[in-house]
């Protein structure tokens, strides 16, 4: 039976903050709950599955967060695949919800890496040495600007692709990030401040990296029936997939992601193709991640993603695939190091027609929100999904 | 960019993963060591106690130490700055490494480069590098 339509997102929230020194990550988790749920016009007693991730603190998945929030759950998951888990908890609350383990799920995200003073993206982080491949490649200084750098080293070596097409994909961040109040980056940039701004990891520029910030966001899924008594516009999930990539035992092909294994399923559930998108969230740590992406999605032929994103193509009212209207992570926030709920919570946005009125994409009826977590470079999760304006 | 020799972690001990100690002592030596899938007589990485392609028994077996750059980022930001790669070694897999003693900025990919053993900082073991060939 095909889930197609099992679940609807009710409530969906972004915590407004980029910067929270003198608040928790179990209290910007929480604040973010209740966002949601006033979103949905619903209450915490409503919820009846929680889905979090990593960065819910307490190291044993869901029991610090439930604890803390107080809520009485019948369903609780806490598949942890980086910045792309909130993609994957959204495919699972809909097995859930389908399977009538629970009927409001509620799925958060926070963290505040800014405020801890973490260089993400250029310090490399020791693990626990059991991990089996940590032995064989901490002792290299996998950070993640390099992991990503060596990925588009070899695009470009393969296909051509330029910094000045990588550069592009900033730019059209940053003329919808203009409009985003909370966004950390709010100046328009040109192609050639993308490749003028200094070297991080080779051939990666400091603008083609996503900010670093703290805060989080949360969104409500529940049945149709729940969704169809609520005064929200109703947003239908038809499309989930979600795969693993990682090193093959030393056969690797760094051009391209798991999202060319985690869309197939998600455009056949939905029963779509990407040319039917209106509005496109996808994942952006670097700008050779949305790329790559893009390609391995569908909405262009491997290894002319430098074509497709040139030229205006991903901003809003100018090209043919408005990407990322709140500024993504390039420009507004990557809360946590994770981007992948945001993603979602824009394409929701975009479905409502609440999206800023400037980058509002009209008769937004069809949008997709893929996420990448771990890192290309070495092993990561890509997961995909689909949604309709009913 | 120059090459600057910087310290090398290491994290846990080579006695962490016990199956791998082979590799560890092999690199001591100055010999690549790697695993190979017994059933398919293919080389793997990186090391373990079971095969990636059958969940098989593995053999240790030495590398020729020779491969090509399959990709490289030179981490400028770094202080000093270093270049963290793949190489695809003559045996076939892809092994995750650092280019030392060479000029960064002459790197290139598909280049041919030959092992060479760093010994890690404080009480860490030796591991392989490459430098071009």
């Amino acid at each position: 039976m095909s889930l197609k339509g099992a679940a609807y997102i009710a409530g969906a929230w972004e915590h407004p903050t980029r910067k929270a020194p003198d608040k928790s990550i179990a209290l910007l988790h929480a604040e973010c709950a209740k966002g949601a749920l006033a979103d949905a016009g619903l209450t915490k007693d409503d919820v009846d599955g929680y889905f979090c991730a990593g960065d819910a603190p307490g190291g044993l998945g869901p029991l610090s967060m439930v604890d803390y929030m107080n809520l009485k759950c019948r369903h609780v998951d806490s598949t942890d695949v980086g910045g792309s888990s909130y993609q994957v908890a959204v495919g699972h609350a809909m097995e859930a919800i389908a399977a009538g383990r629970c009927n409001v799920a509620l799925i958060t995200l926070s963290g505040r890496p800014r405020s801890e003073g973490q260089a993400t993206g250029t310090a490399p982080r020791p693990g626990n040495p059991a991990a089996p491949e940590m032995q064989f490649e901490f002792p290299y200084g996998p950070a993640t600007a390099n992991l990503y750098g060596m990925c588009a080293a070899r695009h470009m070596h393969e296909y051509g692709t330029t910094s000045e097409q990588l550069a592009w994909i900033k730019v059209a961040a940053s003329h919808h990030a203009q409009y985003n109040e909370h966004a950390m980056l709010r100046d328009v940039v040109t192609v050639e401040d993308v490749v003028n701004s200094p070297m991080v990891s080779t051939p990666l520029h400091r603008l083609d990296c996503c900010v670093i910030s703290d805060g989080g966001g949360a969104l409500i899924l529940t049945k149709p029936e729940i969704a169809k008594s609520l005064k929200r516009p109703l947003v239908k999930v038809i499309g989930v997939g979600e795969s693993p990539k990682h090193q093959a035992g030393g056969e690797i092909d760094l051009t391209f992601t798991a999202a060319r294994w985690s869309g197939p399923p998600a455009w056949a559930m939905a029963g779509i193709k990407p040319s039917d998108i209106k509005y496109a969230s996808i994942y952006d740590s670097f700008t050779i991640t949305v790329l790559m992406q893009l390609e391995d999605l569908g909405f262009c032929k491997k290894g002319e993603g430098g074509k497709f994103v040139s030229d205006g193509n991903l901003i809003s009212g100018v090209g043919k695939l408005p990407f990322n209207t709140d500024g993504g992570g390039l420009c507004s926030n990557h809360p946590a190091n994770r981007g992948g709920i945001t993603k979602i919570i824009e394409a929701v946005r975009q479905l409502r027609g609440e999206a800023h009125p400037k980058v509002q994409v009209p008769n937004c009826d069809l949008a997709i929100a893929h996420g990448t977590g771990g890192a290309l470079g070495t092993r990561h999760c890509g997961s995909t999904v689909i949604l309709e304006r009913e | 960019m120059a090459y600057v020799a910087r310290k090398i972690p290491f994290v846990g001990t080579p006695e962490t993963n016990p199956e791998t100690k082979p590799f560890f002592d092999g690199a001591s030596a100055g010999k690549l060591m790697l695993t190979r899938c017994k059933d398919t007589g293919k080389f793997f990485w990186y090391p373990r106690g079971i095969s990636p392609f059958t969940l098989g028994p593995v053999e240790w077996a030495e590398a020729s130490g020779k491969g090509k750059i399959y990709t490289f980022s030179v981490m400028e930001r770094a202080n000093p700055p270093y270049a963290i790669g793949y190489v695809t070694l003559a045996e076939g897999p892809s092994v995750l490494t650092n280019f030392v003693d060479c000029d960064f900025k002459a790197l290139k990919i598909g280049q041919d480069v030959t092992v060479k053993f760093i010994k890690t900082e404080g009480e860490g073991p030796t591991l392989p590098f490459f430098t071009p060939a």
